[in-house]
């Protein structure tokens, strides 16, 4: 199983109240995970890709293993950690205030 | 006994404030999404147990959600309240929140670019709903108003949504641009006379017109002046602040722009100024007396470079002749000292015998008048920033 954290506001939206699991079919990359997670959280569909262009919103991050991943290409495999759900993929919403 | 329930969009939160139609005591329920940008809630005037929120996020786009028991419990078009939304049955499909711009060949002549702050062409970018606007007949018929400017319109109760593409393709979009809060469509007013009438303004284009039901739409800003575009009386590029009127007239449109309050008596055909004695005619609200066509109110903003109220008093300024000639309503209302700001969704009147006026303010305070505007009260005084303020008189 894949864990996911989500930020509070879409932990909100989606009606969860801590750490997201999912069954990812195939390869376990940010595209098919971001897949498996709005097949079971259509709610999430807009907020973390974009509705046509299916990119990362310019605001959020992914990090993993204490690495930033928001960069690499979407069919990158993820790590071994991610995968085998040792670690999370931190889905994060960049830092605002002051 | 009537009540009436005024519906209150902040930068963090969405809020119901209650009353009977005494209009002394409040009851505050909120905040709905809390941390959210919720920049209008509007109810049906079909069905008043029908309200739409507009829910906004620079981190998380949009969303759309939706009451169907008067604000109390709240859903994304497509999930039923109190269906579980992990279940494989009756999941919502996350189409309420997908505004995507109509780029075919058929329903219009897809525009790629307006103009940007720099006078470049830009390319149109879907950022949010600014404004709802619920069909008077039909519960799940209604209106969006977005930035990058545009209108779309959803016919399932807000659970897909499409873009009736006439107004950015009749031509002039690539002279369209954006206003300091973004080139938004914030005004949708409904003839409900003749329901194939509908007026829209955005900043910074103006006012359009569409008398076929939104296929076709022309811009309707003839005497408008606005000297921050290089030709003053230019066809498009003011930059309208809000547009209001009377349903009992819907050719008299009154229209608070970025400098002037101005008035039309053919729908938009040709328009004039009522400025009169304000002072200043700068403003973002407007709105009309639920009962008396000709009487009308604004608030006064210094500047376009300073948005807070002159001389550090909150004033609403009435006019009983449509325009020119205003009077200061400042009874209730702080009198030094006071440097807020009244957004141009923020006003709005109740249909009582005797009319309420409704506005929110940049410092969260929300204003009541249950006397067409002689006295006021705040609701309430320590809200975050207020967006929009919409009532709905319930029996």
């Amino acid at each position: 199983m894949i864990r996911v954290i989500l930020p509070p506001h879409l932990r909100t939206l989606a009606h969860v109240s801590g750490e997201v699991l999912l069954d990812v079919e195939g390869q376990a990359t940010q595209r098919s995970v971001l897949d498996a997670l709005e097949g079971s959280y259509p709610m999430l569909r807009g907020t973390i890709r974009d509705h046509v262009t299916q990119e990362r919103r310019p605001f959020l991050r992914f990090f993993a293993c204490s690495e930033d991943l928001s960069h690499e290409p979407p069919d990158t495999p993820l790590p071994d950690a991610v995968v085998s759900g040792d670690e999370p993929l931190l889905v994060i919403g960049a830092i605002a205030g002051g | 006994m009537s009540k009436v329930r005024v519906l209150v969009g902040t930068r963090k939160g969405a809020f119901l404030l209650s009353s009977d139609g005494k209009r002394e005591k409040w009851d505050v329920s909120g905040p709905h999404f809390a941390g959210w940008e919720i920049y209008h809630v509007k109810g049906s005037p079909a069905d008043p147990n029908r309200i739409y929120a507009s829910q906004t996020s620079g981190w998380f786009g949009q969303v759309i959600q939706r009451s169907d028991d008067g604000g109390k419990t709240w859903f994304q078009p497509g999930t039923p309240p109190g269906e579980p939304t992990t279940s494989p049955d009756g999941m919502p499909k996350g189409e309420s929140n997908k505004f995507v711009y109509d780029t075919s060949a058929d329903t219009g002549k897809p525009l790629t670019t307006h103009q940007f702050y720099d006078g470049t062409q830009h390319p149109w970018e879907f950022k949010r709903v600014w404004h709802i606007e619920p069909s008077h007949t039909d519960p799940d018929t209604l209106f969006a108003g977005v930035e990058d400017a545009a209108l779309f319109r959803s016919t399932d109760g807000g659970k897909s949504w499409h873009e009736l593409a006439g107004l950015r393709g009749h031509g002039t979009g690539p002279k369209w641009q954006p206003g300091a809060g973004g080139m938004c469509l914030h005004t949708i007013i409904q003839d409900r006379k003749n329901p194939n009438r509908i007026y829209i303004a955005i900043s910074a284009a103006g006012a359009f017109r569409t008398d076929d039901a939104g296929k076709t739409w022309r811009p309707i800003n003839r005497g408008l002046r606005s000297q921050y575009i290089p030709d003053p009386e230019a066809e498009v590029g003011h930059c309208v602040h809000h547009v209001a009127l009377h349903p009992s007239r819907p050719d008299v449109l009154f229209m608070q722009k970025h400098w002037d309050v101005m008035r039309s008596d053919n729908g938009g055909d040709s328009w004039h100024e009522v400025s009169g004695n304000l002072p200043s005619d700068f403003g973002f609200v407007i709105d009309v007396h639920a009962h008396e066509p000709e009487t009308i109110y604004v608030v006064p903003i210094k500047s376009d470079g300073e948005h807070f109220v002159p001389e550090g008093k909150l004033r609403v300024y009435r006019s009983r002749t449509g325009g020119n000639e205003w009077e200061p309503l400042t009874k209730g209302l702080p009198q030094s000292d006071c440097y807020v700001n009244v957004l141009r969704d923020a006003m709005a009147v109740d249909s009582l015998d005797s009319c309420g006026i409704y506005f929110g303010t940049s410092g969260g305070q929300v204003y009541a008048s249950s006397d067409a505007g002689d006295s006021w009260t705040p609701i309430v005084r320590d809200l975050p920033a207020v967006l929009s303020v919409e009532v709905q008189t319930l029996p």
